[in-house]
């Protein structure tokens, strides 16, 4: 199982283990980590999953496109280069050890 | 967590109903650090899930159960959520304070404090053969993983009701190049949701993609076959259309009975404020299931059958449960994925008196009014146009009607008042 190290708004970090297949967002708030809220579960339709996706890790989970661009332009958080929705960042095992901070305001 | 089974005898809240809004109320009191007993009971044989992806991803294949849920068991655990799996509330005895409520295993739960958060179901559609093989309605995993297998080996789609969840399994079927007919009883498409500027666009742009959409047209019955399998639909003007599967999406019910049973004022739904309280003190009720004021017309009441609904009524009721002052409510929306129709809606447009349509190619945002005031907006692949207007109703910004349909400004340059 690939996991995941996010870095949430209240300054804890939290390892977590996520299934291929699921989306980062979702094995952040089914597991509770704070800080994404996720209101449309996945569905690229609320922009309240941002994250910032660690400078080593941007290649492989790439940048934002279509939709999801133009959702992280009005988010709550203003956006940056590496801003993602991470709905759409679907975990495969090579994206092991991905790092993610979350973005303060959803 | 506990799985199907024994459930405490006595607990501080119970919560009825295990889907988005129970388990709203119950991460909610977690988060307000209440300390008591929470206890959600749901009659489905599944921890809490998401159902829009039931219409869109998950019956594309794209999603599975997995995805679906949630939370995880190990969230229940540690938020000390106690999750009852397959069993039914069958009655609520209210007393003063408290009460108790019967599970369908005849055991009993004692409670202090009451949520109902038991949703709607479909409706069925009240024509003779309704209940052949190859006839669909879409609420449940069970429903969808049927739909799913059945659209499988299908050509010709027959979906009856033009509203949401109908248009969105017709949209992804056609895409799949299924024929798809859309069988609409009024005039216009989504006609119990929507103003008529989306019915009209979302009709234009479904017919250019090629399924055969009819309003105004009623099916009196669903014809089958020796074996009982769906192969025709019967319209009133005796014009039979053939289908290999038949989906019904007319609309949901609230369920309302337990609570009617256990004395709540009840019409559609169960009756509520503002804040998810019923008319007896201690029991709150939450999402699809919950009748609440119309905010744009004082007097009137509506259901609201979406998450965003779920999600804000269980939190302020989860504040009136824990005698908290609640927060003021966050703007309603709504999304809805029609093939390659990203339809976000902010806001509640009923009610407005004015509109202005903003049209460019694939592109379309409806900016509603009431007294001159910004109310709510459908936006179709227009991200940017619906966040910027959620976010100014939620700040009481408006714009001026009168400039809202200048296409060299954005919307939210509008909203900022830069134009
Ligand atoms: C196919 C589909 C697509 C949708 N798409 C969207 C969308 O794109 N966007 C959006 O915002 N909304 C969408 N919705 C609506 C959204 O899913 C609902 O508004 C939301 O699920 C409501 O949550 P709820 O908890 O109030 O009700 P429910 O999810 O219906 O949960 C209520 C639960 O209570 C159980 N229950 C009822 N009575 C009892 C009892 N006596 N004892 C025990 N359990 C009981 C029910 O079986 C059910 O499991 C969609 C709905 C469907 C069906
Ligand atoms: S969860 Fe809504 S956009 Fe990612």
């Amino acid at each position: 199982m690939p996991t995941i190290i996010f870095h949430s708004p209240d300054g804890t970090t939290h390892k977590v283990e996520a299934r291929v297949g699921a989306s980062a967002m979702e094995t952040a708030i089914k597991l509770g980590v704070p800080g994404i809220v996720a209101e449309c579960g996945g569905a690229l339709a609320c922009a309240t999953c941002h994250v910032f996706v660690d400078p080593q890790w941007i290649e492989a989970t790439g940048v934002a496109e279509d939709f999801e661009d133009e959702m992280l332009d009005d988010a709550e958080t203003p956006r940056q280069e590496r801003s993602r929705l991470s709905c759409q960042l679907r975990m495969t095992e090579e994206l092991d050890g991905l790092e993610l901070t979350i973005a303060p305001e959803q | 967590m506990s799985e199907a089974g024994g459930a405490r005898s006595h607990t501080d809240v119970l919560i009825v109903g295990a889907g988005e809004a129970g388990l709203g109320v119950a991460t909610e009191l977690r988060d307000l650090a209440f300390g008591g007993h929470v206890t959600v009971i749901g009659d489905e044989p599944y921890l809490p899930y998401q159902r829009p992806p039931l219409s869109k991803g998950f019956l594309e294949g794209k999603e599975d159960e997995d995805n679906l849920a949630l939370r995880a068991p190990a969230f229940l655990d540690e938020h000390d959520i106690e999750v009852l799996q397959g069993r039914r509330v069958v009655s609520v005895d209210l007393a003063d304070k408290g009460g108790t409520a019967t599970l369908d295993d005849a055991t009993t739960v004692q409670f202090e404090k009451l949520a109902f958060a038991t949703g709607a179901r479909a409706r069925e559609l009240p024509v003779p053969g309704a209940s052949l093989v190859g006839v669909y309605t879409l609420r449940t995993i069970e429903d969808a993983k049927q739909v799913r297998t059945a659209l499988v080996d299908t050509a010709r789609l027959v979906v009856v009701g033009g509203g949401f969840i109908g248009l969105e399994v017709a949209a992804a079927s056609r895409r799949r190049g299924l024929e798809v007919t859309v069988l609409e009883a009024t005039p216009r498409l989504l006609g119990r949701v929507c103003a008529p500027p989306l019915s009209d666009y979302l009709m234009k742009r479904h017919a250019a993609a090629g399924i055969d959409i009819r309003l105004d047209t009623s099916v009196v019955e669903l014809v089958g076959n020796v074996d009982g399998q769906v192969t025709h639909v019967r319209l009133a003007d005796g014009a039979t259309i053939p289908a290999d599967v038949v989906i019904v999406g007319v609309g949901a019910l609230p369920n309302v009975e337990l609570a009617e049973k256990a004395g709540l004022e009840c019409g559609r739904g169960i009756v509520v404020d503002q804040a998810g309280r019923t008319s007896i003190d201690g029991v709150v009720a939450v999402g699809d299931c919950a009748e609440q004021p119309h905010p744009n017309l004082p007097g009137q009441r509506l259901t609201i059958e979406s998450v965003n609904n779920a999600l804000e009524q269980s939190k302020l009721a989860a504040h009136v449960l824990t005698g908290v002052e609640t927060p003021r409510r966050g703007v309603a929306w709504f999304w809805s994925d029609q093939a390659d129709l990203k339809i976000q809606i902010a806001g509640i447009s009923d009610g407005y008196d004015a509109y202005v349509v903003r049209a460019e190619s694939t592109r379309l945002t409806v900016l509603y009014f009431q007294n001159n005031r910004l109310i709510a907006a459908d936006v179709v692949n227009n991200p940017r146009d619906f966040l910027a207007v959620k976010r100014a109703l939620g700040e009481g910004r408006s714009i001026d009607p009168e400039r809202a349909d200048d296409l060299s400004f954005s919307v939210k340059e509008l909203l900022q008042g830069q134009a």
